[in-house]
């Protein structure tokens, strides 16, 4: 038993569910995608048993491509994170009619495939291959289920395509150079490979070209509000939870312990220009009107907070890191989804024309408070361990990036609040708002309570993931 | 050479077929035909002979590229059967000239000899002339075929002059004799300005920047099959004829004999360079579907252009890259067929919702321009990613980031028509469900995904 399993199912699952038409396309997909994640908790099982669940096989001779997916407890980690959100995104779609239904969940589970591809795939071109085919899912979704104006969403979504397309591209190119001097694509012989530190400089930016783009870090953010508002909320919540940890991963496990002597050299620059993205998003974010796009500039916030904290190299910065990406993963769904019940009852996502929410559903409201405060980071949700452990590790760089830092939890619990009055406080609406229907509950109590969880113990999550980011860090360290 | 026999026995019984009035059977007898001569042609694989006093040399670069041409044939004459049915009458005619074509172009990789070199040009170039011409009532394909045969015989004169000067040189037009006396010191200038010659004829008939003028109005003019022909079978024959030409007349070492070696690398360089970026630039502002198809087909020569600079080892890479795009060309050619059937042109405008009125064939048109523009899991991108990697290895790194960028904006032109068909409605119904457009779009697309999954198939067929 390996994790070619999980891939396996979630292809055939994409398969599957086109060909069974679109009346059951989404009880289709959401089976699979908990067969899925049945498979991955007992892999998790077998590894933890120390199981070896990796894969290599011969693919391509010449270059000399190999079909090799490795499954050390930070992969299993994102794995776990994956196959866990597809179900619950899938599941909060319910609610929806989706003219050719077949199409669009058989594309959702094709993406979960590709995204889980990048995910374990230790073969250099392996993973730019998977890290592409993620791309082609999320631009059909995001343009033909999208909502808005046809003409501006097709703008939007081509210049999302065009732009990550273009990182990519240069990283391939330092893919291929690196092949030049390793001979393999696979990642234990890009570790070894010496460059200079000129080399390594410009392995760096072509990593960096790509992962900032699709994380994203500012200045190549632009692409991103207008995707999220654009994008059907599945596509946001595929996106935002899952999508953009892939250019977060890749930092950890690509870039840094591949070009570490440029990360060391000019670590300085990088996490600035994290930190910079967390004041930049909150700043923007405290002026939107729309919620949806609110929403996409707090994310852009936080993850600008975890790209400073991977590139200060130090065990803590990539444990708090990976913690918050997994956080951030559940709460920005949870949070997207939560925009979609109100949109589902009042047809807007202008925050000035709701309010009053709380009178007609309490329960709603109080999840809604919970997943805010979450988004925050107040103590006892799982984002407080995450966040908490990234500015711990910003301080040991250096004590202004942790203050700098730290104004995401300041600005955030302002701009978050002030939402949360907004949408759910003040006079009674005239519209009416029904309550939470049971699918509704059933999602955000699945996402509360994994983010409650992991707040009150993380100690699971952190123990899986610690010795593979210690190998890496090793290998950074090494010379 | 059984092959060559083979084809051309198979041109001549399909004029026969307009005699016995069996026209209506013609595609599916020149089909399995063809298959034949595929056969005959695998079972020369691997063999090296020459024939006739070397004027045809069988190796396996010739049996591999003449494999790659019979299959793109099968394609285009399954194609004929519902392009010419308002031609009944002519079918086998334009069949028949297909089959010739084909000819052309397997002598065309297989010469032992000078003179059977442009023997190959030439038949390959008045069939293609004349397709280009065959709508006779169409203002537009008479001016193409015009246009195509004035600049086409140009192009000719040039290389027949290269051949004279290379023979005033070398006193023979044996491929052989001529390779041998080229590695010696002392060579007369005639034969360096000869190759230029014979060089630049065969970029015209690449269609490389700046040798590229005929290609937009000419591959708009043409019916539209012409064009899937010209766009995918001719190129890669002339591709691999170029290929084929510099490397058995052993130029790159004859060049470094005389140092000369460094002014033809800067010169492919440069002609790949600009070919890629003038394809690519001009092709965004096209609304013309088998005109931006036109330019993405000159851009893609300044891609395969690249191999020219590691000819000793890039055989397998460019039989590759040409395998991969002239499917994608011919799945795409075959929807572009479909829709534009019975329009009087090809614009974006016709493909408006054909997501929603044909999920298949737009859904084929999609991989298929999603290989060319090199994304994951075509085969447009191993290719592309083989040429990358062959490049960057004999060092031209900043002509692989040029490469990459050409890539990027590719995706521009591309993605319009991919636009156009998912998020625009549909403005006209389409009925019917011609059966061998079906088949060759899904065959080809299957081809091309098998393919782009084994690699290995093709890459290691020169190795």
């Amino acid at each position: 038993m390996n994790v070619s399993l999980i891939l396996i199912i979630l292809l055939i699952g994409a398969f599957a569910t086109y060909f069974v038409g679109d009346k059951l396309a989404s009880k289709v997909a959401l089976f699979f995608s908990l067969a899925a994640l049945g498979c991955s908790v007992v892999l998790l099982n077998h590894f933890c048993a120390g199981e070896d669940i990796s894969v290599i096989n011969a693919w391509i001779t010449q270059p000399k491509i190999s079909f090799a997916l490795n499954a050390d407890g930070l992969a299993i980690a994102m794995l776990l994170l994956t196959v866990a959100l597809t179900p619950i995104i899938i599941f909060s779609s319910f609610g929806n009619e989706y003219k050719n239904a077949k199409s669009f969940y058989a594309l959702i589970l094709f993406m979960a495939f590709a995204m889980t591809g990048t995910f374990l795939a230790a073969d250099g071109l392996l993973y730019y291959i998977f890290w592409e085919l993620a791309l082609i899912p999320i631009y059909f979704i995001a343009l033909i289920w999208g909502n808005g104006d046809a003409e501006e969403r097709r703008k939007a979504v081509v210049k999302f395509f065009i732009y990550t397309l273009a990182g990519s591209l240069f990283m391939l190119v330092a893919f291929i150079y690196l092949y030049q001097k390793a001979g393999s694509f696979l990642i234990e012989d890009l570790y070894k490979v010496n460059l200079s530190a000129g080399e390594q400089l410009w392995i760096f930016l072509a990593f960096f070209l790509a992962y900032a783009i699709k994380i994203p870090i500012i200045p190549f953010h632009t692409w991103q509000a207008n995707v999220y508002q654009k994008a059907p909320t599945v596509g946001t919540m595929l996106l935002s939870g899952i999508m953009l940890k892939m250019g977060l991963y890749s930092v950890i496990r690509w870039q840094l312990p591949i070009a570490p002597l440029a990360a060391k050299e000019y670590m300085h620059i990088f996490i600035a220009l994290g930190v910079a993205g967390v004041i930049y998003g909150s700043i923007v974010a405290l002026r939107q009107k729309d919620l949806k796009k609110l929403l996409a500039y707090s994310s852009l916030a936080h993850v600008g907070l975890i790209a400073a904290a991977t590139y200060t190299l130090t065990v803590d910065g990539l444990r708090g890191a990976v913690l918050q990406m997994i956080a951030h993963g559940f709460v920005v769904v949870g949070l997207f989804y939560a925009a979609e019940i109100i949109y589902r009852r009042y047809e807007t996502r202008n925050i000035s024309e709701m309010g009053g929410i709380r009178t007609q559903s309490p329960k709603f409201t109080s999840m809604f408070l919970i997943l805010v405060l979450a988004s925050v980071a107040l103590p006892g949700t799982f984002n407080f361990v995450g966040e908490f452990t990234v500015l711990y590790s910003l301080s040991q760089i250096n004590i202004c990036f942790a203050i700098l830092g730290g104004t995401t939890i300041i600005l955030g619990a302002y701009y978050m609040l002030k939402m949360f009055q907004g949408v759910m406080l003040g006079e009674t609406n005239s519209k009416t708002f029904a309550d939470v229907t049971v699918n509704e509950g059933i999602s955000l109590v699945v996402i509360i309570a994994v983010l409650i969880f992991f707040g009150f113990y993380p100690k699971p999550i952190t123990d899986l993931i610690t010795p593979s980011l210690e190998t890496i860090l090793n290998v950074i360290n090494k010379n | 050479m059984n092959t060559l026999i083979a084809i051309t026995g198979l041109g001549i019984f399909c004029l026969l077929f307009e005699i016995l009035n069996l026209r209506k059977a013609i595609v599916p007898i020149t089909i399995l035909g063809l298959l034949g001569v595929l056969a005959i042609n695998f079972s020369e694989f691997g063999s090296t002979e020459s024939y006739y006093n070397n004027m045809i040399t069988v190796s396996k670069f010739s049996t591999a590229f003449s494999s790659l041409f019979i299959i793109l044939t099968i394609f285009l004459v399954a194609l004929s059967h519902n392009f010419y049915e308002n031609h009944p009458t002519k079918i086998s005619d334009f069949v028949a000239i297909k089959i010739f074509l084909l000819a052309g172009g397997v002598a065309m990789v297989s010469f032992g000899n000078l003179a059977m070199f442009f023997l190959g040009i030439e038949i390959l170039s008045i069939a293609l002339y004349v397709l280009a011409a065959s709508e006779r009532l169409n203002l537009k394909s008479n001016e193409a075929g015009m246009k195509y045969f004035l600049m086409g015989s140009f192009a000719s004169g040039i290389i027949l002059f290269g051949i004279c000067l290379i023979y005033g040189a070398m006193g023979s037009f044996d491929v052989v004799e001529i390779s041998e006396s080229s590695l010696s010191a002392e060579l007369p200038i005639w034969f360096p300005i000869g190759m230029v010659l014979m060089v630049i004829g065969m970029l015209f008939k690449v269609a490389a920047v700046p040798f590229h003028f005929w290609a937009p109005d000419v591959y708009e003019g043409s019916p539209a099959l012409t064009t899937a022909l010209m766009s995918t079978l001719a190129k890669v024959v002339a591709i691999a004829t170029l290929y084929k030409l510099i490397s058995a007349l052993n130029l790159i070492p004859s060049l470094e004999n005389q140092d000369l070696l460094p002014t033809f690398e800067t010169i492919v360089v440069i002609i790949s360079i600009a070919s890629m970026t003038v394809g690519n630039i001009m092709a965004l502002r096209q609304v013309n579907v088998k005109r931006m198809l036109a330019f993405s087909g000159i851009s893609h020569a300044g891609f395969m252009l690249m191999t020219l600079l590691t000819i000793a080892t890039s055989a397998g890479v460019l039989l590759y890259y040409t395998a991969a795009y002239a499917l994608a060309g011919i799945a795409a050619f075959s929807v572009i067929l479909y829709v534009c059937k019975n329009q009087d042109n090809e614009d974006i405008t016709n493909f408006h919702g054909l997501g929603k009125t044909n999920p298949l064939l737009a859904a084929i048109l999609t991989g298929s321009l999603l290989s060319m523009a090199g994304i994951p899991i075509f085969s447009g991108f191993f290719a592309k990613l083989f040429l990358f990697n062959q490049t960057i290895e004999s060092g031209y790194i900043a002509l692989v980031i040029v490469a990459v960028i050409n890539s990027i904006i590719s995706v521009g032109y591309y993605f319009k028509l991919i636009l156009a068909m998912y998020s625009k409605e549909p403005n006209q119904e389409r009925t019917g469900k011609p059966f061998l457009i079906y088949a060759v779009a899904i065959v080809s697309m299957v081809l091309n995904i098998v393919l782009g999954l084994f690699p290995s198939l093709v890459l290691d067929l020169l190795n």
